[in-house]
Protein backbone atom coordinates (compact mmCIF):
# COMPACT_ATOMS: atom_id res chain seq x y z
CA UNK A 1 0.00 0.00 0.00
CA UNK A 2 2.81 2.33 0.99
CA UNK A 3 4.55 2.13 -2.36
CA UNK A 4 1.30 3.07 -4.14
CA UNK A 5 1.11 6.19 -2.01
CA UNK A 6 4.74 7.00 -2.76
CA UNK A 7 4.21 6.54 -6.46
CA UNK A 8 1.18 8.81 -6.33
CA UNK A 9 3.10 11.58 -4.56
CA UNK A 10 6.02 11.24 -6.96
CA UNK A 11 3.80 11.47 -10.01
CA UNK A 12 1.80 14.43 -8.69
CA UNK A 13 4.55 16.61 -7.25
CA UNK A 14 8.08 15.45 -8.01
CA UNK A 15 7.54 14.46 -11.61
CA UNK A 16 4.74 16.85 -12.36
CA UNK A 17 3.83 16.57 -16.04
CA UNK A 18 3.83 20.31 -16.64
CA UNK A 19 6.58 21.61 -14.41
CA UNK A 20 9.12 18.83 -14.74
CA UNK A 21 8.53 17.65 -18.31
CA UNK A 22 6.53 20.47 -19.99
CA UNK A 23 3.99 17.98 -21.20
CA UNK A 24 0.53 19.12 -22.21
CA UNK A 25 1.72 22.71 -22.51
CA UNK A 26 -0.39 23.50 -25.57
CA UNK A 27 -3.75 23.02 -23.92
CA UNK A 28 -2.27 24.19 -20.62
CA UNK A 29 -1.63 27.62 -22.14
CA UNK A 30 -4.67 27.74 -24.39
CA UNK A 31 -7.38 26.72 -21.91
CA UNK A 32 -6.12 28.44 -18.76
CA UNK A 33 -7.94 31.76 -19.16
CA UNK A 34 -10.56 30.98 -16.51
CA UNK A 35 -10.57 28.66 -13.51
CA UNK A 36 -13.90 27.12 -14.46
CA UNK A 37 -12.88 25.79 -17.86
CA UNK A 38 -9.47 24.81 -16.54
CA UNK A 39 -11.11 22.68 -13.84
CA UNK A 40 -13.29 20.98 -16.45
CA UNK A 41 -10.33 20.08 -18.63
CA UNK A 42 -8.24 19.01 -15.64
CA UNK A 43 -10.90 16.59 -14.43
CA UNK A 44 -11.38 15.23 -17.94
CA UNK A 45 -7.64 14.55 -18.18
CA UNK A 46 -7.59 12.66 -14.85
CA UNK A 47 -10.58 10.66 -16.05
CA UNK A 48 -9.08 9.64 -19.40
CA UNK A 49 -5.62 9.07 -17.94
CA UNK A 50 -7.04 6.68 -15.31
CA UNK A 51 -8.49 4.56 -18.09
CA UNK A 52 -5.85 4.71 -20.83
CA UNK A 53 -2.70 4.07 -18.79
CA UNK A 54 -3.84 0.68 -17.40
CA UNK A 55 -5.30 -0.35 -20.78
CA UNK A 56 -2.05 0.50 -22.52
CA UNK A 57 -0.19 -1.31 -19.75
CA UNK A 58 -2.06 -4.51 -20.57
CA UNK A 59 -1.45 -3.96 -24.28
CA UNK A 60 2.26 -3.40 -23.70
CA UNK A 61 2.71 -6.48 -21.54
CA UNK A 62 0.50 -8.98 -23.33
CA UNK A 63 0.98 -7.91 -26.94
CA UNK A 64 3.83 -5.58 -27.76
CA UNK A 65 6.81 -6.26 -25.51
CA UNK A 66 9.49 -8.72 -26.48
CA UNK A 67 8.25 -12.12 -25.36
CA UNK A 68 4.84 -10.71 -24.47
CA UNK A 69 3.07 -13.08 -26.83
CA UNK A 70 4.21 -16.13 -24.84
CA UNK A 71 0.66 -16.85 -23.73
CA UNK A 72 -0.16 -17.78 -27.35
CA UNK A 73 2.36 -20.58 -27.33
CA UNK A 74 6.09 -21.19 -27.34
CA UNK A 75 6.45 -20.34 -31.03
CA UNK A 76 5.46 -16.75 -30.38
CA UNK A 77 7.84 -16.18 -27.49
CA UNK A 78 10.52 -14.26 -29.38
CA UNK A 79 8.29 -11.87 -31.30
CA UNK A 80 9.03 -8.20 -30.56
CA UNK A 81 6.31 -5.81 -31.66
CA UNK A 82 7.45 -2.85 -29.59
CA UNK A 83 7.99 -0.68 -32.67
CA UNK A 84 4.21 -0.66 -33.02
CA UNK A 85 3.67 0.86 -29.59
CA UNK A 86 3.20 4.49 -30.74
CA UNK A 87 0.46 3.64 -33.19
CA UNK A 88 -1.25 1.22 -30.80
CA UNK A 89 -1.18 3.67 -27.91
CA UNK A 90 -2.60 6.52 -29.94
CA UNK A 91 -5.31 4.25 -31.36
CA UNK A 92 -6.26 3.09 -27.87
CA UNK A 93 -6.34 6.68 -26.66
CA UNK A 94 -8.51 7.88 -29.55
CA UNK A 95 -10.87 4.93 -29.13
CA UNK A 96 -11.03 5.27 -25.33
CA UNK A 97 -11.77 8.97 -25.56
CA UNK A 98 -14.62 8.24 -27.95
CA UNK A 99 -15.92 5.48 -25.68
CA UNK A 100 -15.66 7.58 -22.54
CA UNK A 101 -17.47 10.37 -24.33
CA UNK A 102 -20.36 8.10 -25.26
CA UNK A 103 -20.61 6.55 -21.79
CA UNK A 104 -20.53 9.90 -20.05
CA UNK A 105 -23.13 11.28 -22.45
CA UNK A 106 -25.44 8.35 -21.72
CA UNK A 107 -25.07 8.00 -17.95
CA UNK A 108 -23.96 11.41 -16.70
CA UNK A 109 -25.41 14.08 -18.96
CA UNK A 110 -24.65 16.85 -16.46
CA UNK A 111 -20.94 15.98 -16.45
CA UNK A 112 -21.04 15.67 -20.23
CA UNK A 113 -22.39 19.17 -20.64
CA UNK A 114 -19.87 20.66 -18.23
CA UNK A 115 -16.93 18.90 -19.92
CA UNK A 116 -18.28 19.96 -23.29
CA UNK A 117 -15.78 20.11 -26.09
CA UNK A 118 -12.88 19.17 -23.84
CA UNK A 119 -13.41 15.43 -24.03
CA UNK A 120 -12.76 15.02 -27.78
CA UNK A 121 -9.84 17.46 -27.60
CA UNK A 122 -8.11 15.23 -25.06
CA UNK A 123 -7.25 12.66 -27.74
CA UNK A 124 -4.56 14.98 -29.02
CA UNK A 125 -3.42 16.23 -25.61
CA UNK A 126 0.22 15.27 -25.25
CA UNK A 127 -0.23 14.57 -21.53
CA UNK A 128 -2.29 11.47 -22.25
CA UNK A 129 0.13 9.92 -24.70
CA UNK A 130 3.03 10.90 -22.46
CA UNK A 131 1.40 9.10 -19.53
CA UNK A 132 1.42 5.88 -21.54
CA UNK A 133 4.95 6.40 -22.87
CA UNK A 134 6.35 7.07 -19.39
CA UNK A 135 4.46 4.01 -18.14
CA UNK A 136 6.29 2.01 -20.82
CA UNK A 137 9.62 3.50 -19.78
CA UNK A 138 9.19 2.96 -16.05
CA UNK A 139 8.35 -0.74 -16.45
CA UNK A 140 5.83 -1.06 -13.63
CA UNK A 141 5.54 -4.50 -12.10
CA UNK A 142 1.75 -4.75 -11.98
CA UNK A 143 -1.36 -3.05 -13.25
CA UNK A 144 -2.04 -1.45 -9.85
CA UNK A 145 1.09 0.65 -10.12
CA UNK A 146 0.21 1.64 -13.67
CA UNK A 147 -3.24 2.75 -12.58
CA UNK A 148 -1.88 4.76 -9.67
CA UNK A 149 0.60 6.41 -12.00
CA UNK A 150 -2.20 7.27 -14.42
CA UNK A 151 -4.31 8.90 -11.71
CA UNK A 152 -1.31 10.70 -10.24
CA UNK A 153 0.03 12.17 -13.44
CA UNK A 154 -3.47 13.31 -14.41
CA UNK A 155 -3.92 14.91 -10.98
CA UNK A 156 -0.58 16.69 -11.26
CA UNK A 157 -1.58 18.15 -14.61
CA UNK A 158 -4.95 19.16 -13.16
CA UNK A 159 -3.32 20.99 -10.22
CA UNK A 160 -0.99 22.79 -12.61
CA UNK A 161 -3.67 24.06 -14.97
CA UNK A 162 -6.01 25.16 -12.16
CA UNK A 163 -3.27 27.11 -10.41
CA UNK A 164 -2.08 28.90 -13.57
CA UNK A 165 -5.69 29.75 -14.43
CA UNK A 166 -6.16 31.28 -10.98
CA UNK A 167 -2.99 33.34 -11.38
CA UNK A 168 -3.98 34.49 -14.86
CA UNK A 169 -7.38 35.61 -13.57
CA UNK A 170 -5.65 37.84 -11.02
CA UNK A 171 -3.13 38.96 -13.61
CA UNK A 172 -5.84 40.69 -15.59
CA UNK A 173 -5.79 43.53 -13.04
CA UNK A 174 -2.05 44.08 -13.08
CA UNK A 175 0.02 46.30 -15.32
CA UNK A 176 2.19 44.02 -17.45
CA UNK A 177 4.48 45.56 -20.12
CA UNK A 178 2.60 45.45 -23.42
CA UNK A 179 4.88 43.06 -25.39
CA UNK A 180 4.85 40.60 -22.51
CA UNK A 181 1.05 40.49 -22.16
CA UNK A 182 -0.77 37.21 -22.66
CA UNK A 183 1.59 34.50 -23.78
CA UNK A 184 4.92 35.96 -22.64
CA UNK A 185 3.99 36.47 -19.03
CA UNK A 186 2.27 33.07 -18.87
CA UNK A 187 5.54 31.43 -19.86
CA UNK A 188 7.52 33.31 -17.27
CA UNK A 189 4.97 32.57 -14.54
CA UNK A 190 5.01 28.89 -15.45
CA UNK A 191 8.79 28.99 -15.17
CA UNK A 192 8.58 30.53 -11.70
CA UNK A 193 5.95 27.99 -10.63
CA UNK A 194 8.26 25.29 -11.92
CA UNK A 195 11.05 26.64 -9.73
CA UNK A 196 8.69 26.54 -6.76
CA UNK A 197 7.71 22.96 -7.56
CA UNK A 198 11.38 22.01 -7.56
CA UNK A 199 11.19 22.53 -3.81
CA UNK A 200 9.33 19.19 -3.65
CA UNK A 201 12.52 17.49 -4.81
CA UNK A 202 13.62 17.50 -1.19
CA UNK A 203 10.86 15.08 -0.22
CA UNK A 204 12.25 11.64 0.49
CA UNK A 205 9.88 8.92 -0.64
CA UNK B 1 -6.06 28.99 -62.59
CA UNK B 2 -4.95 29.06 -66.22
CA UNK B 3 -1.48 30.33 -65.47
CA UNK B 4 0.85 27.72 -64.05
CA UNK B 5 2.62 28.71 -60.87
CA UNK B 6 6.38 28.40 -60.62
CA UNK B 7 7.74 25.93 -58.12
CA UNK B 8 9.35 28.70 -56.10
CA UNK B 9 6.92 31.53 -56.85
CA UNK B 10 6.65 34.44 -54.45
CA UNK B 11 3.60 32.95 -52.79
CA UNK B 12 5.37 29.64 -52.20
CA UNK B 13 8.47 31.30 -50.83
CA UNK B 14 6.28 33.16 -48.37
CA UNK B 15 5.03 29.81 -47.09
CA UNK B 16 8.60 29.01 -46.21
CA UNK B 17 9.63 32.29 -44.62
CA UNK B 18 6.46 33.33 -42.82
CA UNK B 19 6.68 30.69 -40.10
CA UNK B 20 10.19 31.85 -39.29
CA UNK B 21 9.02 35.18 -37.92
CA UNK B 22 5.47 36.51 -38.19
CA UNK B 23 3.65 33.21 -37.92
CA UNK B 24 6.21 31.31 -35.86
CA UNK B 25 4.54 28.16 -34.56
CA UNK B 26 5.99 28.51 -31.07
CA UNK B 27 6.10 32.18 -30.22
CA UNK B 28 3.03 33.39 -32.14
CA UNK B 29 0.70 30.45 -32.73
CA UNK B 30 1.56 28.68 -29.42
CA UNK B 31 1.80 25.26 -31.03
CA UNK B 32 4.16 22.46 -30.14
CA UNK B 33 5.49 23.86 -26.90
CA UNK B 34 5.52 20.56 -25.09
CA UNK B 35 8.45 19.03 -26.85
CA UNK B 36 10.11 22.36 -27.52
CA UNK B 37 11.26 22.84 -23.97
CA UNK B 38 12.27 19.49 -22.67
CA UNK B 39 14.87 18.73 -25.32
CA UNK B 40 16.70 22.04 -25.20
CA UNK B 41 19.18 21.56 -22.38
CA UNK B 42 21.82 20.84 -25.03
CA UNK B 43 22.27 21.80 -28.66
CA UNK B 44 22.59 18.35 -30.19
CA UNK B 45 19.24 16.84 -29.14
CA UNK B 46 17.57 20.13 -30.02
CA UNK B 47 18.89 19.98 -33.58
CA UNK B 48 17.96 16.31 -33.97
CA UNK B 49 14.51 17.03 -32.61
CA UNK B 50 13.96 19.96 -35.00
CA UNK B 51 15.04 17.87 -37.97
CA UNK B 52 12.69 15.05 -36.96
CA UNK B 53 9.76 17.42 -36.51
CA UNK B 54 10.48 19.13 -39.85
CA UNK B 55 10.57 15.82 -41.69
CA UNK B 56 7.41 14.52 -40.07
CA UNK B 57 5.52 17.78 -40.61
CA UNK B 58 6.56 18.11 -44.25
CA UNK B 59 5.75 14.55 -45.22
CA UNK B 60 2.52 14.26 -43.25
CA UNK B 61 1.40 17.52 -44.90
CA UNK B 62 2.30 16.06 -48.28
CA UNK B 63 0.51 12.76 -47.72
CA UNK B 64 -2.63 14.25 -46.21
CA UNK B 65 -2.74 16.81 -49.00
CA UNK B 66 -2.58 14.05 -51.62
CA UNK B 67 -5.49 12.15 -50.12
CA UNK B 68 -7.42 15.18 -48.82
CA UNK B 69 -10.33 14.71 -51.25
CA UNK B 70 -10.86 11.09 -50.35
CA UNK B 71 -10.83 11.36 -46.53
CA UNK B 72 -14.37 11.40 -45.09
CA UNK B 73 -14.71 14.47 -42.93
CA UNK B 74 -15.91 12.64 -39.83
CA UNK B 75 -12.91 10.37 -39.44
CA UNK B 76 -10.21 12.76 -40.59
CA UNK B 77 -8.56 13.04 -37.17
CA UNK B 78 -8.01 9.29 -36.98
CA UNK B 79 -6.62 9.25 -40.52
CA UNK B 80 -4.26 12.09 -39.66
CA UNK B 81 -3.14 10.36 -36.46
CA UNK B 82 -2.40 7.14 -38.34
CA UNK B 83 -0.35 8.90 -41.03
CA UNK B 84 1.58 10.88 -38.42
CA UNK B 85 2.13 7.89 -36.16
CA UNK B 86 3.49 5.84 -39.07
CA UNK B 87 5.95 8.60 -39.98
CA UNK B 88 7.02 9.01 -36.36
CA UNK B 89 7.69 5.28 -36.08
CA UNK B 90 9.97 5.57 -39.13
CA UNK B 91 11.83 8.52 -37.64
CA UNK B 92 12.13 6.77 -34.28
CA UNK B 93 13.60 3.63 -35.83
CA UNK B 94 16.07 5.67 -37.91
CA UNK B 95 17.19 7.62 -34.82
CA UNK B 96 17.59 4.42 -32.82
CA UNK B 97 19.69 2.94 -35.60
CA UNK B 98 22.02 5.84 -36.33
CA UNK B 99 22.18 8.18 -33.31
CA UNK B 100 21.35 5.89 -30.41
CA UNK B 101 22.71 8.17 -27.68
CA UNK B 102 20.59 11.12 -28.80
CA UNK B 103 17.58 8.86 -29.19
CA UNK B 104 18.02 7.77 -25.55
CA UNK B 105 18.28 11.42 -24.49
CA UNK B 106 15.10 12.37 -26.32
CA UNK B 107 13.31 9.39 -24.66
CA UNK B 108 9.55 9.79 -24.88
CA UNK B 109 9.68 13.05 -26.79
CA UNK B 110 10.13 11.40 -30.18
CA UNK B 111 6.90 9.54 -29.59
CA UNK B 112 5.26 12.75 -28.48
CA UNK B 113 5.79 14.23 -31.95
CA UNK B 114 2.57 12.37 -32.77
CA UNK B 115 0.56 14.64 -30.53
CA UNK B 116 2.66 17.68 -31.30
CA UNK B 117 0.11 20.39 -31.96
CA UNK B 118 2.14 21.83 -34.85
CA UNK B 119 1.35 18.73 -36.85
CA UNK B 120 -2.36 18.63 -36.16
CA UNK B 121 -2.61 22.39 -36.51
CA UNK B 122 -0.90 22.48 -39.91
CA UNK B 123 -2.77 19.43 -41.18
CA UNK B 124 -6.12 20.88 -40.19
CA UNK B 125 -5.41 24.45 -41.18
CA UNK B 126 -3.34 23.99 -44.32
CA UNK B 127 -2.92 20.52 -45.81
CA UNK B 128 -6.65 19.75 -45.89
CA UNK B 129 -7.30 22.71 -48.16
CA UNK B 130 -4.20 23.04 -50.30
CA UNK B 131 -2.29 21.28 -53.04
CA UNK B 132 0.58 18.91 -52.17
CA UNK B 133 3.54 21.13 -53.10
CA UNK B 134 2.50 24.22 -51.10
CA UNK B 135 1.58 21.92 -48.20
CA UNK B 136 5.03 20.36 -48.31
CA UNK B 137 6.66 23.80 -48.24
CA UNK B 138 4.37 24.86 -45.40
CA UNK B 139 5.49 21.81 -43.46
CA UNK B 140 9.17 22.58 -44.02
CA UNK B 141 8.63 26.24 -43.11
CA UNK B 142 6.86 25.42 -39.87
CA UNK B 143 9.41 22.81 -38.94
CA UNK B 144 12.15 25.35 -39.55
CA UNK B 145 10.37 28.01 -37.50
CA UNK B 146 10.07 25.50 -34.67
CA UNK B 147 13.72 24.53 -35.08
CA UNK B 148 14.85 28.17 -35.00
CA UNK B 149 13.32 28.74 -31.58
CA UNK B 150 14.55 25.39 -30.29
CA UNK B 151 18.12 26.00 -31.37
CA UNK B 152 18.10 29.52 -29.91
CA UNK B 153 16.94 28.23 -26.53
CA UNK B 154 19.38 25.33 -26.60
CA UNK B 155 22.25 27.66 -27.54
CA UNK B 156 21.77 29.83 -24.45
CA UNK B 157 21.02 26.94 -22.13
CA UNK B 158 24.03 24.90 -23.14
CA UNK B 159 26.41 27.87 -23.28
CA UNK B 160 25.53 29.26 -19.86
CA UNK B 161 24.48 26.01 -18.21
CA UNK B 162 27.35 23.73 -19.14
CA UNK B 163 29.84 26.13 -20.74
CA UNK B 164 29.89 24.13 -23.93
CA UNK B 165 28.30 24.03 -27.39
CA UNK B 166 27.52 20.75 -29.21
CA UNK B 167 29.43 19.02 -26.43
CA UNK B 168 32.66 21.01 -26.98
CA UNK B 169 33.91 23.18 -24.11
CA UNK B 170 33.70 26.84 -25.09
CA UNK B 171 34.57 28.50 -21.79
CA UNK B 172 38.33 28.15 -21.15
CA UNK B 173 39.07 25.70 -18.32
CA UNK B 174 41.30 28.13 -16.39
CA UNK B 175 38.37 30.53 -15.95
CA UNK B 176 36.59 28.10 -13.62
CA UNK B 177 36.75 28.65 -9.89
CA UNK B 178 37.93 25.08 -9.42
CA UNK B 179 41.03 25.94 -11.48
CA UNK B 180 41.67 29.22 -9.69
CA UNK B 181 39.58 31.42 -11.99
CA UNK B 182 36.41 33.48 -11.48
CA UNK B 183 33.76 31.72 -13.57
CA UNK B 184 31.14 29.20 -12.62
CA UNK B 185 28.38 27.57 -14.69
CA UNK B 186 24.85 28.73 -14.03
CA UNK B 187 23.33 25.45 -12.91
CA UNK B 188 19.83 26.87 -13.08
CA UNK B 189 20.05 27.08 -16.87
CA UNK B 190 19.93 23.29 -17.13
CA UNK B 191 16.83 23.03 -14.96
CA UNK B 192 13.50 22.83 -16.80
CA UNK B 193 11.97 26.13 -15.55
CA UNK B 194 14.66 28.25 -17.20
CA UNK B 195 13.56 27.01 -20.64
CA UNK B 196 10.15 28.52 -20.02
CA UNK B 197 11.62 31.80 -18.87
CA UNK B 198 13.88 31.98 -21.96
CA UNK B 199 10.88 31.41 -24.24
CA UNK B 200 9.08 34.16 -22.37
CA UNK B 201 12.00 36.51 -22.97
CA UNK B 202 12.20 35.56 -26.69
CA UNK B 203 8.50 36.36 -27.03
CA UNK B 204 9.05 39.64 -25.21
CA UNK B 205 11.86 40.68 -27.58
CA UNK B 206 9.97 39.58 -30.69
CA UNK B 207 6.83 41.43 -29.71
CA UNK B 208 8.57 44.64 -28.77
CA UNK B 209 10.14 44.64 -32.27
CA UNK B 210 6.79 43.83 -33.89
CA UNK B 211 4.04 45.68 -32.01
CA UNK B 212 1.32 44.23 -34.29
CA UNK B 213 1.75 40.88 -32.53
CA UNK B 214 0.92 42.24 -29.07
CA UNK B 215 -2.16 40.72 -27.40
CA UNK B 216 -4.52 43.02 -25.56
Amino acid sequence: MENYLNLFIISVFLENMVFAYFIGMCSYLAVSKSVKTATGLGIAVIFVQTITVPVNYLLENYLLKEGALKWLGEGYADIDLSFLSFIMFIAVIAAMVQLVEMIVEKYAPALYISLGIFLPLIAVNCAILAGSLFMQQKEFINIGEATVYGVGSGAGWCIAIISIAAIREKLRYSNVPAPLRGLGISFIITGLMGLAFMGFMGIKV
Amino acid sequence: MGEKEGIFSKKNLKLLTNPLSNANPITVLVLGICSALAVTAQLKPAVVMSLSVTIVTAFSNLIISFIRNTIPNRIRIIVQLVVVAALVILVDQVLKAFVYDVSKQLSVFVGLIITNCILMGRLEAFALGNKPWPSFLDGIGNGAGYGLVLVTIAFFRELFGSGSLWGYKIIPQEWYIANGGWYSNNGMMILPPMALIIVGVIIWIQRSKKPELIED
